[in-house]
């Protein structure tokens, strides 16, 4: 049965009725329209749906909306500044070419800013194996990985 | 004004702002009112008659507004095949029907069967469980080597050798006398394995139906919606052309998987009228791995004859391509035009010949993916040459050395005609930025370590923007391969550009803008590029095969230049000059040898309020177009060199260095170049050692389905690569382009196996090099 589910998501707070099987990512795209969280595979594997739920970053797709209740999401919307400004982060992606379909692109900004909180002066293989849970079908990484030591440095 | 430093630079991409804050609009971004959704449902089976299909049960479901099966397709016809190949006793391949919704027989796993359609993606999945498919199971076969033996179960009636097609292509009378006078012949046998595109975007699609016109929309994740277009309603619907828009919006990767007409895009149109409500259906990334046409599978027997310096003589190549079940869209062509014409690779080698199977079986049809039949002919050429350079005692730098083609234009005998490329160069760099003289201290060094130290090379050639029709026609092309571009001048001088090629990550906003700009003078802010929607775009024949700067940017340069003419006549009536006194530099018309000038923008605002204006000879206005067509295909080549260590405990390979150095002709902006190669180094790298598709041979079922089977490129699976330019402008288009998007895919393949046999002492070692192949290489016949 469907049941009501309050949630904060990018500063605004939500309450809603969804089924108990809806997933958080389709929660995101379909009821709120905030369609930047992509979905890539079914399995939890590509990381195009990351979000920040209370601060973690956490793959949209691998939790149910009914589990969010009460939680904090920010989506790539909510990431830049109100008047346009780019998080460093995001910055740091357009400055070093780390994307070009675009379409990981959000789930590898969200993880990346919740990683560099976690370790400000990463070295390149850690970025490497940081990212294993986000993949990128176009760029070969180079740039992400140059992306993310800026985008850090830029965070510190 | 002015951007005289436009060309060459590396000016960060207009459209990363959009990607950045999640704003792009992908297809399935895209919600209609009164949308259903869509879910297809798919044959589990590789092979089996579908005896029944009970739809009561699902229609019966909350929410279900119609189930279709291929008996309510009716009349629709079969997916067309843009390409026909002939056998070489002359007959046409044997091209068998390819339903939008299976009819009667499903032939392979992730087959459509029928569609059905709800109010929600939710209630269509409830409502395709209730679906009773009674299947009939037969036999079925995967592999082409299995495909081709007598007795093998046939896919299609009409073919039931399972044969296509046999290809010749070269001179065999003259190769088979090479060979019976060679000092030696290399040989080899080996896979060039399957692989599954994986563009992260899955493909979807949106069809709107409107009564009030009759007409369609069509949004789809595809990379040339002009293209889809046509085929879909000259050759399957019947619809006329003009009612239908398609609309190809932001696409998140193609690889060449997006290129094609695929049957879900069908239905979805045609259902679209029957229920007339818009229809949207979103691939499971399950249903991609089943269902994106799959690139690469070749079995091949290649041979290199040498005389007694390592020259070579001829070459000799029989390949059993893998087709599918069907024939996608120019799936026949991947392993005969765009593979045997490339043998000749960068060298002189006087004789080829090579004859190509083209096969059916009961797997995802094949088509073209990342480089399409280039990747599968360098890695022909690129591991024979290296094998027989280790046969021969040569140095595998100086055995290419020796055999490179020097002068330009240089006609294959595989029917290419070369225009222009310094081989040696781009070698000589990549010799240095590698340090290969290093090499042997690192070999040394990784010894002590317990490691297994291998370098490898590759020399590629790829052929780019494939042209021109007239030629490709009589190659058996069925469709032209021109592009189109249009510029809108705005009356402040401003730009909009129309172009029919289509951005999927290439950022063509940005380098097609700093054309324009470079080229009227004005700045890049002022100039936006728009693709992907037949209901603006003139036409288009989209991107795929490293086309779109080559092809699609001289279109819009023609269009550029016709301005250019215009505004002088403009300019001319002015300043009360004559027209061929005025010369275009830096966004002026100047009257030759005077300070007598006008700006680009007051030129265009003229056009627009005619006041002053040759109206007797001139229309008002400044919007024009072009189409082109290339005189030749161009020819990016470049030269690899990898560096491998393995551990002999596990047969795990690291690739420790990747230098990559590449002719591209000019490069307009070398930031998004680099970027393009380094994905396809990470495509390359991961044919080499990580991705293969693999289906079981009894059962026909898809083992590597998900991503947990199957093993894409992370991150930490990769070095940082090196990469250097070469520029031998080409010669036949005003920007002196070839095209970069294919050729890391390309030229890395051989140059890793090359460097893991060099580290084990092996004549070779099966793609993907997984540490248990590795491992067993080193270890057979021990």
């Amino acid at each position: 049965m469907p049941s009501k589910v309050s949630i904060t998501v990018n500063g605004k707070a939500v309450t809603a009725d969804v089924e108990p099987r809806t997933l958080l990512v389709n929660f995101i795209r379909e009821r709120l329209r905030l369609t930047g969280t992509h979905v890539g595979c079914d399995t939890a594997q590509c990381g195009a749906c990351t979000i920040h739920m209370n601060g973690r970053a956490v793959k949209a797709c691998n939790v149910l909306a009914q589990q969010a209740e009460g939680a904090d999401i920010v989506t790539i919307e909510g990431l830049a500044k109100a008047d346009g400004t780019l998080h460093p982060m995001q910055e740091a992606f357009r400055e070093n070419h780390g994307l070009q379909c675009g379409f990981c692109t959000p789930g590898m900004v969200m993880s990346a800013v919740e990683f560099v909180k976690t370790n400000p002066n990463p070295s390149e293989r850690e970025i490497r194996e940081a990212l294993d849970g986000n993949m990128c079908r176009c760029t070969g990484y180079q740039n992400i990985v140059k992306a993310i030591q800026a985008g850090a440095a830029a965070m510190r | 004004m002015g951007n005289m430093n436009l060309i060459g630079a590396s000016v960060k991409r207009k459209e990363d702002y959009r990607f950045l804050t999640g704003a792009g609009q992908y297809t399935d971004d895209v919600v209609f009112p009164n949308q259903t959704y869509a879910v297809f449902v798919r044959s589990p089976h590789a092979h089996a008659h579908v005896r029944s299909i009970k739809k009561d049960a699902a229609l019966q479901a909350p929410g279900v507004v119609a189930v279709f099966s291929g008996e309510d397709t009716g009349a629709i016809g079969g997916l067309p095949c843009g390409w026909l190949i002939h056998s070489m006793d002359g007959q046409p391949m044997k091209e068998p029907p390819h339903p939008i919704l299976a009819k009667g027989t499903a032939r392979h796993v992730g087959d459509p069967v029928a569609v059905v359609i709800a109010e929600s993606y939710a209630q269509a999945r409830d409502a395709a469980e209730l679906l009773e498919v009674d299947y009939d199971v037969l036999p079925s076969v995967v592999d082409v080597r299995d495909a081709v033996k007598p007795g093998a179960p046939a896919v299609h009636d009409i073919a039931p050798d399972n044969r296509c097609y046999t290809w010749g292509h070269g001179d065999k009378v003259a190769v088979e006398k090479a060979f019976a006078a060679a000092h030696h012949v290399t040989k080899l046998e080996f896979a060039n394995n399957r692989l599954i595109p994986n563009a992260i975007e899955p493909r979807a699609a949106n069809a709107l139906y409107n009564r009030a016109d009759d007409s369609y929309t069509l949004y789809v994740a595809n990379q040339n919606p002009h293209v889809e277009r046509l085929l879909m309603t000259a050759f399957v619907l019947g619809l006329p052309e003009h009612k239908v828009r398609v609309v190809a919006p932001d696409v998140g990767g193609g690889f060449g998987s997006k290129i094609f007409l695929y049957a879900e895009d069908v239905v979805l149109t045609w259902a679209s009228k029957q229920v007339n409500r818009p229809i949207k259906w979103t691939a499971e990334r399950s249903e991609s791995f089943m269902s994106d046409a799959h690139g690469r599978d070749h079995h091949t027997v290649a041979e290199l004859a040498m005389d007694k310096d390592g020259n070579f003589l001829a070459m000799r190549v029989k390949t059993l391509a893998n087709l599918g079940a069907y024939l996608s869209t120019f799936a026949s062509s991947v392993p005969t035009i765009l593979y045997a014409t490339l043998l000749a690779g960068q060298y002189k080698t006087p004789a080829i010949y090579a004859e190509v199977v083209g096969t059916f079986t009961n797997t995802v049809p094949v088509d073209a993916y990342r480089g399409a039949g280039r990747p599968e002919a360098t890695y022909v050429v690129e591991r024979l040459v290296e094998t027989a350079a280790r046969d021969m005692k040569l140095d595998p730098v100086e055995i290419r050395r020796r055999n490179f083609i020097r002068t330009f234009p240089y006609a294959t005998p595989v029917g290419l005609t070369y225009d222009t490329g310094d081989y040696e160069k781009t070698l000589d760099a990549a010799v240095k930025m590698a340090d290969v003289g290093g090499f042997p201290a690192r070999k040394e060094e990784a010894k002590k370590r317990g490691k297994l130290r291998g370098i490898g090379y590759s020399c590629y050639i790829e052929a780019c923007g494939l042209a021109p029709s007239n030629i490709a026609g009589a190659l058996g092309a069925r469709a032209g391969l021109f592009e189109a571009g249009e510029v809108r001048v705005h009356p402040t001088g401003k730009v909009t550009i129309f172009t029919g090629s289509h951005s999927h990550g290439q950022g063509h906003e940005t380098t097609f803008a700093q054309v324009v700009a470079d080229r009227l003078g004005i700045g890049i802010e002022d100039v936006d590029i728009q693709h992907g929607d037949t209901g603006k775009i003139l036409f288009g024949m989209g991107t795929y095969g490293s086309r779109s700067l080559a092809v699609g940017g001289t279109a819009i340069v023609k269009a550029v230049d016709k301005v250019i003419n215009k505004g002088k006549k403009i300019a001319a009536h002015l300043m009360e000059a004559a027209e061929t006194d005025i010369e275009f530099r830096d966004g002026f018309f100047q009257v030759a040898g005077t300070d007598k000038k006008k700006a680009f923008a007051e030129i265009a605002l003229t056009a627009y309020v005619p006041h002053n204006y040759p109206l007797d000879k001139l229309e008002p206005g400044l919007n024009e177009n072009a189409f082109y067509d290339p005189t030749n295909f161009t020819y990016p080549a470049g030269s690899y060199v990898c560096e491998v260590e393995v551990d002999p405990d596990t047969g795990v390979t690291q690739v420790m260095s990747f230098v990559a150095v590449d002719d591209f002709g000019n490069v307009v902006n070398p930031m998004i170049v680099e970027g393009q190669v380094q994905g396809g180094l990470a495509q390359g790298i991961g044919q080499a050692l990580l991705e293969g598709c693999r289906y079981d041979a009894e059962s026909g079922q898809l083992l590597t389905g998900t991503y947990q089977d199957y093993c894409m490129p992370r991150a930490d699976d990769l070095p940082n690569f090196r990469i250097g330019t070469e520029v031998t402008p080409c010669t036949h288009n005003p920007l002196g382009v070839k095209g970069c998007g294919e050729a890391g895919a390309i030229g890395s393949p051989p140059s890793v196996i090359n460097a893991i046999t060099d580290a084990i002492g092996v004549r070779d070692v099966a793609m993907p090099a997984t540490p248990e192949t590795v491992w067993r290489a080193m270890h057979a016949g021990a």
